[in-house]
């Protein structure tokens, strides 16, 4: 009754709690959708790593590729050194 | 008969599964339609309470799994409600003690009996779940309207999908428009913008679950109240009647009323 009498006469300056709550959620919500196993993450670098080898030779011993989470976006970030690319693959084709 | 069997989930605790389903299926048999609750929370049952039926208890499905007794010995029934069936969990073993391949089985001895068979699954995402969803084709998501339960009901969502089960629709219980309507709690499309499923309800919240709580009676049997209301037009929704959501928002004017009407009168002893 307080609040709604707070609320009626201006006495609060605070958002509504309800849009905060909302806002938290789609954050949390996207970062859980986006969350990756360690397991995953290794199955999808040997796979990623397979695909490369067909067209160029790659330090696989400094690859690093991992989720790239901030406040708004999620990101697959991967860092591979290349080495040569196999010009004999793409002749091929 | 073929019965569509229907689980009953949230992932979170707390979140009014169990009295979901005891009003639902109390309403399905007041519908006409010839309905069995199964308590898929072994070790932790209340569906029996809830329902008013643990007085009558003697079996419960693992017995039946177990083949110690037989399937009709189990099924408690109901006298309130023509139509109206328990499926007891057992109390005194764990979740281990069945696994999802005797669930199905359960649920296909069902099948042929009833109209519908709804699953009362116990909250969380191990094996207790994945009992309960595996003997189901369909899933109702029970969710509050607050941050903890949304993003567990996101989960199960997912885990639902990936099992194969539809519809998967939600029922956003405990809302309080009053509270929406001052911006202070999530609103019904703030929870299906971020969900993105089907809603079959909106729940809102209503003393009257307390007291059929204590009663031993589901609100659904006798009750007029907004909750019982809900859960009717839940029922009527899964016949596949086209039935408009509850107009919540004038209900939260009549709310505010009665608040100042007591505020002036001194607290009455029944609101």
């Amino acid at each position: 009754m307080m609040d709604f009498l707070k609320k009626l006469f201006g006495g609060s300056n605070e958002p509504a709690s309800g849009q905060k709550a909302k806002n938290r959620l789609q954050i949390v919500l996207m970062h859980d959708r986006t969350d990756i196993s360690p397991q995953l993450l290794d199955n999808l670098r040997d796979e990623i790593v397979k695909v490369l080898t067909k067209y160029m030779d790659i330090d696989t011993q400094k690859i690093e590729i991992d989720l790239d989470h901030d406040e708004q976006a999620v990101a697959l970030v991967a860092n591979i050194p290349v080495i040569r690319i196999k010009r004999g693959s793409i002749e091929l084709r | 008969m073929a019965a569509r069997v229907i689980v009953t989930t949230s992932g979170k605790g707390g979140v009014g599964k169990t009295t979901s389903t005891a009003n639902i299926a109390a309403a399905l048999a007041k519908f006409g339609k010839k309905v069995v609750a199964v308590d898929a929370d072994v070790g932790l049952r209340n569906l029996d309470v809830i329902m008013g039926l643990e007085n009558r208890v003697v079996y419960n499905f693992i017995d039946v799994i177990e083949k110690t007794c037989k399937m009709n010995q189990a099924l408690v029934k109901d006298k309130r409600v023509p139509g109206l069936y328990l499926l007891p969990a057992a109390q005194t073993r764990t979740k281990d003690a069945v696994n999802p391949e005797q669930m199905v089985a359960l649920c296909e001895e069902l099948k042929p009996e009833f109209d519908f068979v709804l699953l009362d699954c116990p909250a969380g995402i191990e094996g207790g779940f994945k009992n309960a969803a595996a003997g189901a084709d369909e899933a109702l998501v029970v969710t509050t309207p607050e941050i903890p339960s949304v993003r567990d009901a996101d989960r199960i969502i997912g885990m639902l999908e990936s099992m194969g089960k539809s519809p998967i629709r939600l029922i956003i219980n405990r809302l309080r428009p009053n509270m929406v309507q001052d911006g202070d709690m999530l609103a019904k499309d703030d929870i299906l913008d971020v969900l993105s499923i089907d809603l079959i309800g909106v729940v809102p919240e209503d003393e009257n679950v307390i007291r059929s709580t204590n009663n031993g009676e589901p609100m659904t049997m006798t009750l007029d109240s907004p909750a019982a209301q809900a859960y009717l037009n839940i029922a009527e929704r899964l016949l596949g009647r086209d039935v408009p959501l509850m107009d919540l928002e004038s209900y939260a004017a009549r709310g505010f009323i009665s608040k100042i009407k007591h505020f002036f009168s001194g607290r009455r002893k029944k609101g």
